[in-house]
């Protein structure tokens, strides 16, 4: 038997062998890839960003060259300390923290050790650099905007997160990527395609040359540029009235459905987000929870709509056949319903047709249509359904399917929703009746609006609204040309286009009228409340006008949303006056409602809820006045922000 | 008898996996060695153009190996043998000394390493020794002289610095407990290691306590009771063996060497440590076992290997060149590079245990003892299942001295081998 002691072992050790192999190439091996090989080294070619233009050719986004000065731990030889941070800029402990995180990363691999270095800051430190073995100096692209306004439009980019590289294998750490507006949108237009150069490495870590001479290694392809709809002019004169004041102003050309300008109050200067201080801003922007600087309140401010939704409970009634124009209703400044019901009115009474009802804004007459709406049929779930298909057929209640990377929802109630909410009561058109003047459980955005007056400016049609006006070299989504259609026949919107412009003749917006342009406009207040101290507390109301202009042919829609500027032509209505001046004319007549806007703050409003002591709301507040502002800086005149910090201002004493 | 005779005698299975081996064997060395995309295959400043010289002289080496009558190699290798003596005592006058080891003669531009032949002629002579009709192998004796014949190269080797070959000589344990070495032996080599290795993981103390509760309780269940002397005398020698085997792990060996134990019995406990040790210290061995797991099962194919073509594997193409293997072959290469070894050493055991005479089997019986050495100790190596040992792998790895010197111990065999029809 001692023969089978060696044949034994050698047998044992094969199978160990195998085993020991199997275990690491099959069991705890993944199969070989070449992104993920470290004996290769990936070199990446970062192609030039796309530009942003608006819709007449400005530049709105370029690029700026930023360097970065980088540190690889293991070959920093000592060096002068002192010399190097004066240069740098940064104390002594900066530079032993900042080389403590850096080989903490990894002493082989280049770490960023200060970023965006000024292009002064750079021309001093480049001569010098050779003698800092370990450090060099890496160019990369920054974003560079030529305007101060519109970065809710723009959007911004940054370092790709964790979580977006485990969806995208395209994005590497430290890739930057777009966050916000367009930048996210449109991505991967913008981006191009990063070039790889796939490069044999040593077990030193140096380059042995390419790998397999090249034969995987692709090309960048440059971004693309892109012009957006937006009217830069308008957008930031839409920004400039809406300075100290919170809100939303959406303009829509309603040929196209092109979005002209998208103003959410107030924003940041987005050269901000841009650089060395880029952090710091960003922080601090997203922790002013008052202005909410980062949230865009033209897509994304949910509210009554108010007074304008009764062009769409107008029109609603006409289809339906339940009124005709004549159909007239005596006001007598309260609206009875029901047993006890009451709903107050401010047009001044008297016999309201159609037009007047519109022009007057009168609650009674609105009331009237919408319960007559309902009433015709018995079954009032289904008189709602038949109601809400056709608001929603202007687009609200949905998505509206923008390409703007937010959005809301809004709501439109139908019978299914009022089931709901009573599920053992028979509701009728009187337990719904706020509905009828817009409030009730009616909820839009900004743009909602606009586009609702696009619709109606279009006699009946609308297209999605969009801000992607062309991309090089590629076409634009089918969508965006494609019409939708509303529910209401074409000739019931002449009577209401009819009384939407004597709002501006005989009506609550009489005293914007602009010469030599034929406006139509609806004025709208909606309450509103927050809860303070658990106390259900009511606020000065949201200031609301949509309008389009001209009367034919219309070039411009626009809905404005005014936080807590109480009625709607207070604030709403002239900024919209101003907004079609402007655009249509692209001179101000009207100086007197511009100085109006520019000199009246709502800063005082918005601290109110904030004071913890007792506040009055709408008449009885006051006007908080300023000085007129400087004036607007326009477009290409590049700011040089990267380096500013934010200062928020301090509140101003109610005067 | 007939031409064709003569070359049917030769065992031909034997010759085709030795084929098999050094033609891949130089496949892989090409891939370790080979610079760049363009490959000249007789550039003989290469690694893969040497190797693929003295590939050729090999065949010319095996004809003369072949031609020479099988009586020749028991008649004369006493003599065999102490010219392998002489050519190892020589080194520490000529010896040229490579990465710490004086293991190498110059000649011109050549290097001769005379530790691998004498593999061969060690062999040779512990053949001829077992198989002389007055040796007893039971005897004591004759037991200190084989000893002896085997410590003497291996000695010389250890003094020239070249630990590695000199653990090879304990191969020839296998042969001479094959030719009847008392069964003591084998369990004194199993306690030893036993204990070795339990004295360096888990302290003197436990060993020692686990040793005696082990003796004594067979001591007291044995039914016919030895004297207690015994029983005491084993625990004694395994006390002295525990501390002696600590101290000879914190004294004597080297502090590379002691990593390298330290890794392998995992003793160091902190896993940070432990991976910069892979790192640091037992960087081969962590950059093979790379290389061979990122081949995956099917490997990243001939001459396509990254990490290869990176030389991130030092000595690739010596006693690291079965991580090639494992990088460009994958496991589907590697596992059948290992039964091909596999099978080459049961078939020379086999051809071993059909000699008729003493000297072929014990010859043949050395040889599988050698090949089977080098094989598990370099693989296991190479893989990172026994602690780092410098040896190449037969026929595989790059090196004229270690192909001659494997080349002759086995052909030596294949000779005997096929003169087996002539003893009486």
């Amino acid at each position: 038997m001692r023969q089978l002691l060696l044949f034994f072992l050698i047998i044992i050790v094969g199978l160990t062998f195998i085993g020991r192999l199997f275990y690491l190439q099959v069991y705890t091996s993944s199969a070989h890839n070449l992104y993920e090989d470290n004996a290769i080294r990936k070199v990446y070619d970062y192609p030039k960003r796309g530009f942003v233009y608006d819709r007449n050719g400005k530049l709105l986004v370029g690029n700026q060259p930023s360097y970065d000065v980088m540190v690889i731990p293991r070959e920093v030889k000592p060096l002068d300390t002192a010399e190097f941070c004066s240069l740098l800029k940064i104390t002594k402990e900066q530079f032993i923290k900042t080389y403590e995180k850096a080989y903490r990363y990894s002493p082989r691999l280049p770490y960023v050790f200060i970023p965006h270095l000024s292009k002064e800051d750079y021309a001093v430190l480049q001569e010098k650099m050779r003698k800092y073995e370990g450090f060099y100096i890496q160019k990369r692209l920054l974003r560079d905007y030529q305007t101060q306004y519109a970065a809710n439009v723009l959007g911004f980019i940054a370092e790709v997160t964790q979580s977006q590289i485990e969806k995208s294998p395209y994005y590497k750490m430290g890739d930057l990527i777009g966050k916000q507006g367009v930048e996210l949108s449109y991505e991967e237009e913008l981006r191009g395609v990063k070039g790889i150069k796939f490069i044999q490495k040593d077990r030193f870590n140096r380059d042995i040359g390419p790998y397999k001479e090249g034969k995987f290694d692709t090309l960048p392809q440059q971004g693309k540029d892109i012009t957006i709809t937006i009217d830069s002019k308008l957008q930031e004169y839409g920004e400039w009235l809406m300075k100290n004041k919170k809100g939303g102003i959406v303009a829509i050309e309603p040929s196209t459905g092109e979005i002209l300008t998208l103003v959410s109050a107030p924003s940041y200067n987005p050269n901000l987000l841009v650089g060395r201080k880029r952090s710091r801003n960003y922080t601090k922007l997203h922790n002013d929870s008052i202005h909410l600087p980062l949230i865009d309140k033209s897509l994304l401010r949910e509210h009554e709509p108010g007074s304008p939704f009764k062009a769409l409970v107008a029109l609603t009634a006409l289809q339906e056949g339940v009124i005709t124009t004549e159909t007239a209703v005596s006001c007598s400044g309260v609206y009875h319903y029901g047993r006890n019901g009451k709903m107050g009115c401010h047009c001044g009474g008297g016999r309201r047709s159609l037009n007047l009802g519109i022009a007057k804004s009168c609650n009674s007459y609105f009331a009237n249509a919408f319960r007559k709406t309902v009433d015709k049929y018995d079954d009032s779930h289904k008189a709602m359904d038949i109601w809400s298909n056709h608001i929603k057929s202007f687009g609200l209640g949905q998505y509206l399917g923008t390409d703007l990377p937010i959005g809301k929802k809004g709501n439109i109630p139908d019978g299914a929703y009022y089931d709901k909410w009573y599920p053992d009561f028979n509701w009728g058109a009187t337990t719904i009746i706020s509905n009828a003047i817009g409030q009730g459980e009616i909820q839009v955005t900004p743009i909602h609006l606009a586009n609702m007056t696009a619709a109606i400016a279009n006699r009946g049609y609308y297209y999605t609204p969009h801000i992607i006006k062309d991309i090089e070299g590629q076409e634009i989504n089918k969508d965006f040309v494609t019409k939708h259609q509303t529910t209401i026949n074409e000739n019931h919107f002449e009577p209401v286009i009819q009384g939407l412009y004597d709002v501006y003749n005989k009506g609550t917006a009489h005293f914007l009228q602009v010469p030599g342009i034929e406006i139509c406009g609806k004025t709208g207040t909606a309450e509103n409340f927050t809860v303070i101290d658990g106390q259900r507390t009511q606020l000065t109301d949201h200031s609301i006008f949509v309008a389009f202009a001209p009367k034919d042919n219309p070039k411009i829609a626009i809905a404005v949303f005014v936080e807590n500027g109480y009625y709607g032509a207070r604030f709403a209505g002239r900024i919209a006056s101003l907004m079609i001046e402007k655009y249509i004319n692209d001179k101000i007549s009207r100086t007197d409602l511009e100085n109006w806007v520019l000199t009246h703050s709502l800063e005082n409003e918005y601290q109110k809820p904030f004071s913890r002591e007792p506040f009055k709301i709408n008449a009885e507040s006051q006007y908080q006045l300023i000085d007129l502002p400087e004036k607007l800086e326009t477009v290409n005149k590049p700011v040089e922000a990267q380096n500013q910090t934010i200062t928020i201002p301090a509140n101003e004493t109610n005067r | 008898m007939r031409q064709t005779d003569r070359y049917f005698k030769f065992d031909w299975i034997t010759i085709v996996l030795f084929l098999l081996l050094v033609g891949f064997g130089w496949m892989n060395i090409l891939s370790a060695s080979h610079i760049g995309e363009t490959i000249d295959y007789f550039d003989f400043t290469q690694p893969y153009g040497k190797q693929l010289v003295f590939i050729m002289l090999t065949f010319l080496l095996i004809v003369i190996l072949l031609s020479i009558e099988a009586k020749f190699y028991e008649r004369f290798s006493s003599i065999i043998y102490l010219i392998g003596l002489l050519s190892l005592a020589g080194l520490f006058v000529f010896g040229k000394n490579v990465n710490g080891a004086t293991s190498w003669y110059g000649i011109g531009g050549m290097t001769i390493q005379p530790s691998e032949f004498a593999k061969a002629a060690t062999a040779l002579a512990v053949a001829k020794y077992v198989s002389d009709m007055n040796t007893d192998i039971k005897s004591f004796k004759d037991q200190i002289r084989l000893c002896v014949i085997i410590a003497l190269p291996a000695v010389l080797v250890l003094l020239q610095n070249d630990a590695g070959s000199t653990l090879v000589y304990g191969s020839f344990f296998f042969v001479l407990y094959r030719e009847g070495l008392p069964k003591i032996y084998l369990w004194i080599i199993v306690v030893l290691g036993l204990i070795s290795v339990a004295a360096l993981k888990f302290g003197p103390l436990i060993t020692i306590a686990a040793t005696s509760v082990i003796v004594f309780g067979f001591h007291f269940l044995r039914k016919k009771k030895p004297s207690i002397i015994q029983p005491i005398a084993m625990l004694l020698a395994a006390v002295i063996l525990t501390f002696g085997v600590n101290l000879f792990y914190q004294k004597i060996l080297q502090p590379h060497q002691q990593d390298r134990i330290s890794l392998w019995l995992r003793l160091e406990k902190d896993p940070e440590k432990i991976e910069q040790m892979r790192r640091d210290i037992l960087y081969n061995l962590y950059e093979s076992e790379k290389a061979i797991s990122s081949g995956g099962f099917n490997g990243k194919g001939f001459l396509e290997g990254t990490r290869t073509t990176g030389k991130f594997v030092p000595e690739q193409h010596t006693d690291y060149i079965f991580s090639t293997v494992g990088e460009e072959w994958g496991f589907l290469g590697s596992a059948l590079v290992v039964i091909v070894f596999v099978l080459l050493l049961l078939r020379i055991l086999r051809l071993a245990e059909m000699q008729k005479s003493q000297f072929s089997r014990v010859y043949g019986y050395s040889v599988a003892s050698i090949l089977f050495f080098h094989f598990m100790i370099n693989i296991g190596m190479v893989m990172g299942l026994i602690p780092t040992i410098g040896i190449p792998l037969p026929f595989f790895s790059y090196g004229g001295s270690g192909l001659w010197g494997f080349t002759i111990l086995l052909f030596i065999f294949i000779k005997l081998d096929s003169n087996k029809i002539n003893e009486w």
